[in-house]
């Protein structure tokens, strides 16, 4: 007996609640800004958070306000940020490449074929990473170069690029609790 | 008259949600980062811990204690409690949008929080009657806000201390927020509970 009406009042309860929500959802039902909605709508729904806000509708809102450019939605493309643009009357602009850019680790690599053996960029180096004689080919010790691009600069043949360093088992490493 | 106040003063430090009774901690910790949000988060609180303490105290005084369905507590005081605070959010939403946008994100974190349902449970267990029930509620939730704050603005001066690498974010913040239960452990002499 006691288990009918312990299922009968909790039945009964959502019964009355649901319909209640029901009925206020339709009664007290808020028109948001319908501007949001057709930006959100061409937005790619990803929240991959690029953009530099939380998902596609903190973004979709804050372009809608005028505070965030149209440019800023690397899965979007280019076709996303010329639709965004005709719906919004705004100038198209090229995408923004500082939102796609994702920090990786990279390494001085000098091209040992073209390296012409002048030792500029051994004086310039500030952690002495480059290893080199004049006349002689040079090369950059990996433990030590720090990735700070000087040498690039310094190459009169344009030898030396940056490298992405490949993550493997062994050099990933937890990021620093700052980082986060 | 003494006898509210006194169960007021007590909810708020003697028996304070956060820190004596360690309920509501995920809100804690993460809403507290600046003391801004984390007053709206506590009007917010104070908003869902009232409603869910009266309605429960009348859900259980004239429903279940009646029938002798007393084992239900739990899952009916849920039910009522996300029922009433959504239908609130929703009048609220199409009646005072001011009042929506500095509650509104923090309304549905709330509401299924253990501190929500503890206050109803601990109404329940210490036999309180309506009077007591809603300064229960409001009491926690004025103590929850209050520690809310607090930690809040100590986190945003400890953000900016030297703080070693190992301790930087969560871990040290866990550690105030331990010697700051450790500081509320001495209010408890202050009113008898």
């Amino acid at each position: 007996m006691i288990e009918i009406t312990a299922v009968s009042v909790l039945g009964g309860f959502a019964l009355i609640f649901g319909l209640l929500l029901g009925y206020t959802g339709v009664r007290f039902e808020v028109e948001a800004e319908p501007i949001i909605d057709k930006i959100d709508a061409i937005l790619p729904q990803i929240q991959c958070g690029k953009c530099g806000y939380p998902g596609c509708r903190p973004y979709a809102e804050a372009i809608s306000i005028g505070v965030a450019e149209i440019n800023q939605c690397p899965p979007g493309g280019r076709n996303g940020m010329l639709a965004l643009a005709e719906l919004l009357k705004r100038d198209p602009k090229p995408l923004n490449t500082e939102c796609s850019k994702e920090p990786t680790e990279t390494l001085a690599v000098i091209d040992e074929t073209s390296c012409i053996g002048c030792t500029l960029c051994i004086k310039i180096c500030p952690v002495d990473a480059i290893l080199g004689a004049p006349k002689c080919m040079h090369t950059v010790i990996t433990q030590e170069c720090t990735a700070c691009e000087l040498c690039i600069a310094s190459c009169p043949v344009d030898c030396v690029n940056m490298m992405p360093i490949p993550q493997t088992v062994n050099t990933w490493k937890w990021p620093y609790p700052s980082e986060k | 008259m003494t006898e509210y106040l006194l169960l007021f003063i007590s909810t708020i430090f003697v028996n304070n949600f956060v820190l004596v009774k360690f309920l509501g901690l995920c809100p804690f910790m993460s809403i507290s980062t600046k003391p801004e949000t984390a007053l709206s988060m506590g009007l917010a609180t104070t908003f869902v811990l009232t409603l869910s303490s009266v309605s429960s105290y009348l859900v259980n005084e004239y429903l279940l204690v009646p029938l002798g369905l007393e084992f239900l507590h739990t899952i009916a005081f849920i039910l009522v409690i996300v029922a009433v605070v959504q239908l609130t959010t929703i009048i609220v939403h199409k009646n005072s949008p001011l009042l929506y946008q500095v509650l509104g994100i923090f309304l549905p974190l709330i509401t299924t929080n253990c501190a929500v349902l503890g206050v109803a449970l601990l109404n329940v267990q210490e036999k309180h009657g309506f009077i007591e029930s809603a300064i229960y509620g409001f009491g926690a939730a004025i103590g929850f806000s209050l520690v809310l704050v607090l930690f809040a603005a100590m986190r945003e001066r400890i953000i900016v201390a030297d703080v070693p690498i190992a301790f930087k974010g969560a871990p040290i913040a866990l550690i105030t927020a331990g010697i700051m239960s450790i500081a509320f452990m001495g209010f408890s002499g202050l009113v008898k509970s």
